[in-house]
């Protein structure tokens, strides 16, 4: 390693190195063009092969700049992504356009798919009531958890970003624990038991605050709240680390100019200083709190159950799978999974453009 | 970059509070965020500590009312039975163990290299197609993999990798995220490095072995990290049938299902399926900043 960077060091000075195809179609245009001047004895056949030259030059740049060309002369590179891309058409791509042709179809998985047209999409919207009920807590979870989770990945990490040492370590994994621990959330229905063995009721019980154990994810009105309580405490994930990471980058001198701009407290330094720094990150950490926050399923159906009472805690995944895992109509699932795609996209790439914004 | 990040945070170690960001510091903000952070941080970390006292608890105090969160009488039975419980499953338990270093490990070091070697080139080189190539890579991080998991299945099977431990690791190597963070930590490596190795006739893929890839260390073990997490709570039922094949997820999970006598054994297995993923990125956590500050996307 050691030897590579120092022979590194010693070549870059020496050579001026071509990067881009129009230096390297330039360098070969003088080559012909010097090679022909050599060659010529008179002034007119002199003259006669630079305007040849030219000429060649001309049709050595727009071979070099065509895209066969390019693409032959990276052939080593598109190799490299060769394994990658294949497995990734295989796994995202050819599956995503699958998910678009088989929702216009009724599959079953055993015969061959018949085509229907938009017979799937009219039927989810004007037929399924449990679809609207799921779409309706998706929206619900996404509005509720996607900013909120977003506005708390920030304020932690800001937060954090002013310890030091072993305190920030600590708080950093404290915070970002639960997202990574598996389906240890588990332990949520210890503390959401109906009965008296509850936790939350065994406390409240305790404090008076109710007379009679409540049964926390078996009665309606509570299942949503509950439920988007314990995913805001999954949420602290990736984009909560890109956001400390972010904050420990942003140069301290910009701080300095700041407060002697006239910048007088901690709020404003984060509005005027801290926030338009970490834009990249910002807008990374949307794209992961977005996905994250129309793809609950796993705690609905661990916690509440699927179905769960009166589709409660129902969402398009829980949907979803309720169509493709239990009933194997793929062709409706598969119309589902089209829709909750075109929500995740759509939002992500509206917050993109709205972020984009963000400070200028 | 990498260097100069390492001083910042190499400098001020004593102080709780940064001395030198004191510039727009009051007491009374101090006090207030130190506030927000002790009750925001209970309630983070009191079902973990709930999780660590209960596989600690004997069975009385499993089902006691009022329930406490803390222990009394620690002890550590509860793993013994799940010991027990393990000799009894049908399958060895060390091939639940076996099959899940399979594909957790295949799934890691496949990703790691197969995305880094993707990764360099969209870092580093120009070539047709490369904004299409990975502005779709970035479109598949938002979408999760729910939306693809039917004709996944379907792709799977065609394949005749159902059933086989390559349904799930082969997969796991084309995960977005792994690639995209690659790619933004190798952009910071400087081109002189590159442009060197290539005059001396070196050939991309010993540029990418022999120079890049010893300069992204932190890089790899974020992506191994993550995609671990991926890994680890993969149950593995949609794509393996047999027995033999399924990982130790799938053990514990059945172990959690076996109700009131197995409560203990429960709070245990409950215990290492959170354990192991957090003592990983302990180990990792500077690492994994250190990769995460190149997260930032541009449009």
């Amino acid at each position: 390693m050691s030897k590579n960077t120092e022979t590194t060091e010693a070549v870059e000075e020496a050579v001026v190195t071509e990067t881009d195809t129009a230096a390297e179609s330039e360098a070969a245009g003088q080559k012909v063009s010097e090679m022909n001047t050599d060659d010529g004895s008179d002034q007119g056949k002199a003259s006669g092969t630079a305007s040849g030259s030219a000429e060649s030059a001309m049709a050595i740049a727009k071979k070099q700049g065509s895209i066969g060309y390019q693409m032959k002369r990276n052939k080593e590179s598109y190799f490299m992504m060769a394994p990658y891309f294949i497995l990734f058409f295989f796994f995202t791509v050819l599956p995503v356009l699958m998910s678009i042709i088989l929702s216009f179809t009724d599959f079953n998985m055993l015969e061959f798919p018949t085509f229907v047209g938009w017979r799937n999409y009219v039927k989810l919207f004007l037929e399924d009531n449990i679809f609207t009920i799921a779409l309706k807590n998706t929206l619900i979870f996404a509005v509720i958890t996607g900013p909120v989770s977003y506005m708390l990945c920030l304020l932690f990490a800001w937060i954090i970003n002013e310890f030091h040492g072993f305190l920030r370590a600590l708080l950093t994994l404290i915070f970002y624990a639960p997202s990574i621990c598996g389906n240890a959330y588990l332990v949520w229905t210890l503390i959401l038991t109906g009965d008296r063995y509850g936790y939350l009721n065994g406390i409240l019980l305790k404090l008076d605050i109710i007379n009679e154990p409540i049964l926390w994810m078996q009665t309606e009105k509570y299942v949503l709240p509950v439920l988007i309580v314990v995913q805001l405490w999954l949420s602290l994930g990736t984009g909560f680390l890109s956001f400390i990471a972010g904050l420990q980058t942003i140069d301290r001198s910009m701080y300095e100019a700041a407060a002697l701009d006239g910048v007088k407290n901690r709020w404003q330094e984060l509005w005027y200083v801290t926030l338009p720094a970490m834009k990249p990150q910002l807008m990374f950490g949307a794209v992961m709190q977005i996905t994250q926050s129309f793809a609950v399923a796993d705690i609905s159906i661990n916690l509440a159950g699927n179905p769960s009472v009166n589709y409660a805690g129902a969402t398009i995944v829980t949907h979803l799978l309720d169509y493709g895992s239990t009933r194997f109509e793929m062709g409706y699932a598969s119309a589902i999974a089209t829709i909750l795609f075109l929500l995740m996209v759509g939002t992500n790439k509206l917050v993109q453009k709205i972020l984009g914004r963000v400070g200028e | 970059m990498a260097k100069k990040k390492k001083e910042k945070v190499q400098k001020p170690k004593k102080h709780l509070f940064n001395k030198k960001k004191q510039l727009n510091r009051s007491f009374a903000g101090n006090t207030l965020l130190f506030v927000i952070m002790i009750i925001c941080g209970a309630f983070m970390v009191l079902p973990l500590v709930m999780i660590v006292n209960n596989a600690l608890k004997p069975l009385d105090e499993l089902y006691q009312f009022p329930p406490r969160i803390f222990v009394r009488n620690p002890t550590l039975e509860n793993f013994s039975d799940l010991f027990v419980l393990m000799n009894d499953s049908w399958v060895p338990f060390s091939r639940y163990i076996l099959n899940t270093i399979i594909i957790t490990g295949g799934g890691m070091v496949g990703h790691v290299v197969v995305a880094s070697m993707a990764a360099y080139p969209l870092a580093k080189n120009n070539f047709p197609f490369k904004k299409q190539l990975f502005s779709m890579v970035v479109l598949s991080m938002m979408f999760s993999w729910t939306v693809t998991q039917i004709p996944q299945y379907l792709i799977i099977s065609w394949l005749h990798i159902n059933n086989t431990y390559l349904a799930l690791i082969l997969p796991a190597w084309s995960f977005g995220m792994g690639l995209y963070l690659m790619k933004q930590f190798m952009e910071q490596l400087p081109d002189s490095m590159m442009e060197a190795a290539r005059l001396d006739g070196a050939k991309e893929w010993q540029i990418f072995w022999k120079i890049v890839m010893p300069n992204v260390k932190p890089a790899w073990l974020t992506l191994a990290i993550f995609q671990f997490q991926q890994m680890w709570g993969n149950t593995g039922s949609l794509f393996l049938r047999d027995e033999q094949l399924k990982p130790l997820q799938y053990s514990l999970q059945q172990i959690t299902a076996g109700g009131v006598a197995r409560a203990g054994a429960a709070a245990a297995v409950t215990f290492i399926i959170a354990a192991v993923p957090i003592i990983f990125f302990l180990i990792c956590q500077s690492n994994v900043l250190e990769t995460m500050t190149s997260s930032g996307m541009k449009e």
